[in-house]
Formats: structure tokens, sequence, C-alpha cells
């Protein structure tokens, strides 16, 4: 494990922007910002309307990202952790459970609790606490 | 104008996670890992992030319809069911394998790491997987 500096106003900063960013995705076409559901959506392959908004804010979504990457965040800072095998588990286990559960962090963590939605609360709450648990056993019990 | 708002709400996203610093899994492992070398930033993501949408909202949703489509497409209220805590259950397992939850990860891409590649590729395996499941499950209840 590497240690990470904490930026509290980057931090607050980034989130005001995604907030913002959901915002303006819900006054302006009416729909919730959520990265999980969004991507998904795209994964039809019905090239209709659905299609081509979801593929218009992932794009977006890869200019915002290439262009702070190069003015305001040291992308060389970027550390994974564990190897290919944890990489691919970890893929394929968050597609099949933001699918499953029908959202993530931005959908049920920013959007759904902005709407005071009951079961994105249950599902932030669930999705934390196994976050959580899961580094504690991978760090400090099993030592990885 | 609305597909320009679209393109712009997703500039904005990839600049937030990217900016607060979401895209490097250490730094949100660090975040999940209370007993160790905490990094509480995340904490702050997710705090003005909710601030900045609850506000926002409550003054979207005074009016009837959103400016470029006909309707606000809400979720309808979802039941509480093992299906929904299961799913979030397995996104918290994935989450804290790897550091990585879809936004940031798909973000990440741009920076053409290896790692960022292979996660979401799983990632849209799994969509596509669990997609199929649910559809099973709806056809054999009906």
């Amino acid at each position: 494990m590497t240690i990470t500096e904490f930026t509290p106003w980057t931090g607050l900063l980034g989130g005001a922007l995604i907030g913002l960013s959901a915002v303006l995705l819900m006054a302006s076409y009416g729909r919730i910002a959520g990265a999980s559901g969004i991507f998904a959506g795209l994964l039809t392959l019905n090239f209709d309307t659905e299609f081509s908004w979801r593929l218009i804010f992932i794009i977006g979504m890869l200019i915002g990202t290439a262009w702070s990457g190069l003015f305001f965040f040291d992308t060389s800072s970027i550390t994974f952790s564990g190897g290919p095998l944890t990489t691919i588990a970890g893929g394929i286990i968050v597609g099949v459970g933001t699918v499953l559960g029908s959202g993530c962090t931005s959908g049920h963590g920013i959007c759904g609790l902005s709407r005071f939605s009951t079961s994105s609360l249950a599902a932030t709450c669930t999705f934390m606490a196994i976050a959580i648990l899961t580094v504690f056993i991978t760090r400090h019990v099993l030592g990885a | 104008m609305g597909k320009l708002a679209i393109l712009l709400s997703g500039l904005l996203f990839g600049a937030g996670v990217t900016i607060s610093g979401m895209v490097n899994p250490m730094k949100v492992l660090n975040f999940l890992d209370l007993f160790g070398p905490w990094d509480a930033t995340l904490l702050f993501v997710m705090g003005a992030g909710l601030v900045v949408t609850l506000l926002g909202y409550q003054i979207i949703f005074r009016r009837k319809a959103p400016l470029f489509a006909t309707s606000f497409r809400l979720p309808t209220s979802q039941y509480i069911d093992a299906k929904l805590l299961g799913g979030a259950a397995l996104f918290g397992l994935g989450w804290g394998l790897s550091g990585f939850c879809p936004g940031p990860a798909i973000a990440s891409l741009v920076f053409g790491r290896m790692e960022s590649i292979t996660f979401v590729i799983a990632m849209a395996t799994g969509m596509i997987i669990a997609k199929q499941i649910q559809n099973r499950m709806r056809t054999s209840e009906a």
C-alpha cells in the first residue's frame, strides 16, 4: 500500500463538479447522472436516442478527464493495487453488482441520496460497509 | 443545445472525478481503510457532491419538465430487496478489491493504463452477464 496525501480542497472542488454534472444532466435532459447505469445502457448496442445521449455523456467524461489530467492532476500519482487477477475479478464483480443493485457511487450515493431515496440509502450503506470490510480483510487480515 | 448540455455534464463529471483524485485507486482504497493510512479526501468529495446536487435538485424539481426533454426520468421507487442489497454488497466487494468504481474507472481510460482498460472490459462483461441473468429471471417469472 502507498500512502496518499489528504487533499480536502481538491476533494471539495471535484465533488462540487460532480454535483454540478448531476444537476446539469437533470435540468437539461431529466436523467440521473449514474456512471454505471449510463455505461451499462451502452452495452445493448441498440443505436437509438437512448444510446446516443449516453455516448455523448461518456465522450464528455473522457474529454473532461483528459483535460483536467493535463492541468489539474498528477496522473503519475495513479497507483493500482493487486495484480491482473484482482483487477479482472474486481471489474466483473463491480459490473454484476452495479446492474443487480441498480447503481453505484454516483447513481445511489450522490443522485439517489439527493432525492431522499430510501433504497439508495440502503444500497449506499451496504456498498460502503462491504467495501470497508473488504479492505480491512485484504490489508489487515490477509496482509496483502 | 440538449446534446451540448449532456456533453458539458459529462465533461464536469470527468473533471470532478479527476481533480478530486478518485481516478487513483490507491486514494480510494486508503479512504476505505479506516484502520490504515486513512485518507479522508473522499468524504469531502461525497459531501460537496451531495450538497450541490441536493440544492440543485430542489430548484430543478419545481419545474414540470427538464429543458430539453419531455419529462424527468426518475427511477420508480424500488423495494429494498435481496437483489438491491446483494447487488450493492457485490459492488462493495469489487470496489474494495480494486479501488475502482464505474465512473472513475471509465474516466481513467484516457490515461491509457493497462489496469484501467482491463478493469473496464471486465466490468462490461460483468454487466452483460448480470443483464442476461435478469432477463432470464424475468422470463421465468412471466
